[in-house]
């Protein structure tokens, strides 16, 4: 590195700083949201500008968090739907990438298109929203479930990587009669765990991002996952009546710290698996761009 | 009769595959395909009592009332204007971040930007709305700050002239760090003696940059830039509900958020589904439109 120019180097300086400013513009705003959160409510409301640590320290807000009765039926709603619909997801998915991936399908570009075809098109929210409601799926926790039950990008990520694997390691199974079910779960997903992985992680995001399809779907506020009860309470909730002054000074206080401690406790969960599964996350995002 | 011998007969010999697709025939079928008949009801006066085929027709009544309506350039503008800042800001940022990463030499400080920069893609939207409301707030962080250097407080995302400027950075924000994956892996696929070659040929940091680094991700970013602009009518509508308010639908309203305020908020089934199959419509041509230009320019189609 002795032959480095003195323009070099300075660029080198420059990117150093920059990235470490880039770092700190990422981070600040979830520390802060973790600062506040643990802070005295009284404090923070007097506070005024950046957060380096808590002011004081209370896990009141927290406390608050846990007994309302809306995070908890928030969570227990998500987790039924993640564990319902990751079911109905991989099921499928792998039922249609197997079909379409298997050459002796004569009409598989045919179907695919068919399938393909909705990425590009649609009816539309209204004709959609009529459509699940004319099922009978409202107000129920399956219109969150079976309406995305299959993800053409999925699909076709993952019929790409059955696609990859040579069909001489079925050929015998087939001399020893076994069907099409049994090679593709004895044979074909046992091969293709990595690609399952990630498949699982794109619609578990999804789902458990998922909000807007609760709002339009469901009445009974008992059945809303997570992500709605964050946006009664973030969006809708005291935060705008709490900044006009007009709750008292009480409630506009606990609801100060309350909306951190609630972003952390649904957020908190991820980012701690986040690290775990951030290699599939990277595979899953290069396998869809190669394909996308 | 011949065609249809041919299936049964291809139906016949793959009698598991075609049981597997059957449950995909009835999902796309109901949940897609029944959908786009339902679109029928755009150029029909529906009642839900009358059901889809019983309502009366309405022709073009309900394109016309929206083109010659009130909210039609609006937002026609608003969802070609956040498009395209996303376009400009959005879109090259991940290059940018790539391209300085490239040059970092220390593995453990490269690393470590990636890690905390993919961070917030994992946040969810309603969280990040959440945030971006709460820092926003006249007593929020940012108005802290803006207090600090004299300036006066005031409640940003009500803000008309701010609205796409919070949607657009914040967008950066979640992203960046998430977009630079394919552009580095893309910078993996150089072969190293290219840069070799240009030292001895005198080639400096900057021109090995300009000569060898950002060539070798062009059809990289050839292919997401036009994969992003047949995608700019499905813009993040669900972000831009979850931030707007009355108050700055002059700069906020997008087609897609009209779609949903006018259909499931007013009940104008109709006219709701007329702006949702122009917007479809719309979208449709730029998605056959870029992949064609994609074809041509790239030899890289999506089918």
């Amino acid at each position: 590195m002795s032959t480095v120019s003195w323009s070099g180097r300075l660029f080198d300086w420059f990117n150093y700083i920059f990235l470490t400013f880039l770092m700190v513009l990422t981070m600040y705003p979830l520390l802060h949201v973790a600062f506040a959160s643990l802070s005295d409510a009284s404090e923070l409301m007097k506070h005024s500008g950046m957060l380096w640590k808590p002011l004081g320290f209370s896990v009141d807000a927290y406390a608050n968090v846990f007994r309302n009765p809306m995070i908890a039926s928030g969570y227990t709603n998500t987790l039924i739907i993640l564990v319902g619909g990751l079911a109905l997801n991989i099921v499928l998915t792998s039922f249609g990438a197997y079909a379409l991936s298997r050459r002796s399908l004569r009409y598989r570009k045919q179907i695919m298109l068919f399938f393909v075809f909705t990425m590009f098109f649609s009816g539309g929210l209204i004709p959609f929203y009529f459509a699940v409601m004319n099922l009978g799926l409202g107000n129920s926790l399956l219109a969150l479930i079976v309406p995305t039950a299959v993800n053409t990008f999925n699909l076709i990520i993952m019929r790409t990587a059955f696609d990859a694997i040579p069909e001489s390691l079925e050929e015998s199974a087939k001399i020893d009669g076994a069907n099409d079910f049994v090679i593709l779960f004895r044979i074909i997903l046992p091969l293709s765990l990595p690609v399952v992985a990630v498949i699982l992680l794109y619609y578990g995001v999804s789902h458990w991002n998922a909000w807007f399809n609760a709002s339009i779907f469901l009445q009974d506020r008992a059945k809303y996952p997570l992500q709605l009860v964050l946006r009664e309470i973030l969006l809708q909730g005291e935060a705008s009546a709490m900044a006009e002054g007009a709750a008292t000074e009480d409630v506009a206080m606990l609801s100060a710290t309350l909306k951190y401690a609630t972003i952390m406790v649904a957020t908190v969960p991820i980012l701690l698996v986040y690290p775990l599964l951030q290699r599939y996350f990277v595979k899953g995002a290069l396998i869809g761009a190669v394909k996308g | 009769m011949k065609a249809m011998g041919r299936v049964l007969f291809d139906v016949r010999k793959n009698k598991y595959l075609y049981v597997m697709l059957l449950p995909l025939f009835v999902y796309y079928v109901l949940f897609h395909y029944q959908p786009m008949y339902g679109a029928m009801i755009a150029f029909k006066d529906f009642s839900p009592r009358l059901g889809i085929i019983g309502s009366p027709w309405a022709g073009f009544g309900h394109f016309m009332d929206f083109f010659q309506g009130a909210y039609f350039w609006r937002t026609i503008r608003n969802t070609f204007m956040i498009s395209f800042y996303d376009l400009i800001f959005g879109f090259p940022a991940p290059i940018v971040l790539a391209l300085l990463l490239n040059e970092i030499r220390v593995q453990i400080f490269k690393r470590t930007v990636q890690t905390l920069t993919y961070l917030p893609h994992f946040i969810s939207l309603v969280v990040i709305c959440g945030m971006i409301k709460d820092f926003t707030s006249s007593n929020g962080i940012i108005n802290d700050i803006i207090a600090f250097f004299g300036g006066e407080r005031h409640s940003l995302l009500l803000e008309p002239s701010l609205f796409r400027t919070i949607y657009v950075s914040t967008d950066i924000w979640q992203h960046i760090g998430w977009g630079t994956i394919i552009y580095l892996a893309a910078l993996t696929g150089i072969d190293p003696e290219r840069y070799e070659a240009a030292k001895i040929d005198g080639a400096g940091r900057w021109k090995q940059m300009l000569h060898i680094t950002i060539p070798g991700i062009l059809p990289t970013i050839t292919v997401l830039l036009i994969l992003n602009l047949g995608r700019m009518m499905n813009l993040g509508f669900e972000k831009i509900i979850l931030l707007y308010s009355p108050g700055v639908y002059e700069t906020a309203d997008v087609i897609s958020s009209y779609v949903y305020r006018v259909g499931l908020q007013d009940f104008n089934y109709s006219f709701s589904s007329a702006v949702g199959l122009f917007n479809s419509a719309i979208g449709f041509i730029l998605v056959i439109s870029s992949n064609w230009l994609s074809r041509k320019l790239n030899d890289t189609s999506l089918w």
